[in-house]
């Protein structure tokens, strides 16, 4: 294996590193957003909410990466295939991210948020300081697994020319240049070590947020 | 969106779904059965085998389905094994999901309180008849819409084998918008096949769930 061929995998590793870090940017506020939408007081807000969360369920983060791709340009829109990945991949992960943080919502015991209007809260201090605490270290395991899919579909912006740590890979072996056992070795390793600071940050959230709630929880 | 030119493609795009459901289909059998075998090797933990497949599992769960699918399509006939992309797409997709769908029957049975199984032995049931007849009937209905979720999301999924050449729908769609140009009107078509099969189902397994919680509720 020659330096070029380190190189390309390092700068591979770095841009997938990259496309999950802006997905789970692009996700997070969305993803609130949705979750929040759901559980609206308003018919229209709750139904725009479900329909943006079925219909980015109902077809994979490949073929909504091939529309954008393919179709946006037809439509007028040049974007770069590096951002149609990370936004793509964003906000295909806010979907289900939505429904996991509106899930560990509902958890909440209702008495809390009585408890809280009893006291004079308004809604939105409500859901800051009284249900969203509650409701994180609920959420924080299964959202964790979302940030892992994030970076298993981020291979998939191979597929529409972004350089990551898959396509550098796959050029190395297909061209020969590497074994392909020892290539596609390597690319399995490599999403395998790229797991574990997401595998680690999330055990360390779920820990330190027991710790916050304390005897409460 | 372009009708005319859909509607003299149509015979194509169906046959490219076909190949979908096909490959969805044989991909969701083997991730059943192996899927039971690697549940039963966990709960049992048979020695060696335990930790392989743990490691196993941890691999493929934390590795690109598509990585895994290249593994499988370059890596193979290096040792001789020769299959065709579709075989191996279908396998690819068998094996990821069987992992998911073990840990989901490996929750069914622990779900089945220990009691049943000494009832059944004090009654003088051998051990298979207490399996087949007592637990896995109360083991399987649970873990119904999990398995049927993990069924769509193979189906969804199975989109990646487009890039091993297999024309499935996505495939079939890329290669005749490379011939036509007709972008926005074939993926649109696409997209719209996907969530035609994808959105009814998991309603449907939303409505499955909900009566199964009811009816634990009441029990």
């Amino acid at each position: 294996m020659n330096e070029v061929v380190v190189r390309s995998m390092l700068d591979g590793a770095l841009v997938t590193t990259e496309v999950v870090v802006l997905a789970l940017a692009v996700a997070s506020p969305l993803a609130l957003t949705v979750a929040l939408a759901r559980g609206s007081r308003f018919r229209l807000v709750r139904a725009i909410a479900l329909t943006y969360v079925e219909f980015l369920r109902g077809t994979s983060a490949l073929v909504q990466l091939f529309w954008v791709y393919f179709v946006l340009p037809e439509l007028g829109a040049t974007i770069s295939s590096f951002v149609a990945g990370f936004v793509v991949l964003g906000v295909n992960a806010s979907a289900y991210a939505a429904e996991i943080i509106r899930g560990a919502i509902q958890a909440v015991p209702a008495a809390q948020s009585e408890a809280a209007q009893v006291m004079g809260l308004s809604t939105a201090t409500t859901m800051r300081r009284v249900i969203l605490p509650q409701a994180w270290p609920i959420m924080l395991p299964a959202l964790g697994n979302v940030a892992i899919d994030v970076l298993k579909a981020s291979a998939l912006v191979s597929l529409i020319t972004v350089s990551d740590f898959t396509r550098e890979l796959t050029q190395w072996a297909t061209t020969g240049v590497l074994d392909v056992t020892l290539a596609f070795t390597l690319l399995l390793a490599g999403y395998l070590v790229l797991s574990l600071p997401i595998t680690w940050l999330g055990h360390l959230l779920e820990k330190r947020s027991r710790r916050h709630l304390g005897a409460v929880a | 969106m372009n009708l005319d030119y859909l509607a003299s493609v149509d015979g194509v795009l169906l046959d490219g779904l076909r190949l979908t459901v096909v490959a969805t289909l044989l991909g969701a059998a083997i991730a059943l059965v192996l899927g039971l075998l690697i549940a039963c090797v966990q709960l049992a933990r048979v020695p060696v085998l335990f930790q392989a497949i743990t490691v196993l599992v941890i691999v493929i769960r934390n590795t690109p389905l598509l990585g895994q699918l290249f593994f499988m399509f370059y890596v193979l006939p290096r040792y001789g094994i020769r299959l065709d992309a579709l075989t191996v797409g279908v396998l690819a997709l068998g094996v990821h999901f069987s992992c998911y769908a073990a840990q989901a029957l490996r929750g069914g049975f622990l779900a089945v309180p220990r009691g049943q199984w000494e009832a059944c032995s004090v009654l003088g049931l051998s051990r298979t008849t207490t399996l087949w007849k007592v637990v896995l009937p109360q083991a399987l209905p649970p873990v119904v819409p999990t398995l049927t979720n993990l069924l769509i999301s193979m189906f969804k999924d199975s989109a990646v084998l487009s890039a091993i050449t297999v024309l499935e729908l996505l495939g079939t769609t890329r290669n005749l918008a490379s011939t036509s140009f007709q972008y926005t009107t074939l993926f649109t078509a696409m997209g719209l096949m996907y969530l035609a099969i994808a959105l009814p189902a998991s309603l449907a397994v939303r409505r499955l769930e909900h009566r199964l919680s009811r009816r634990t509720a009441r029990a």
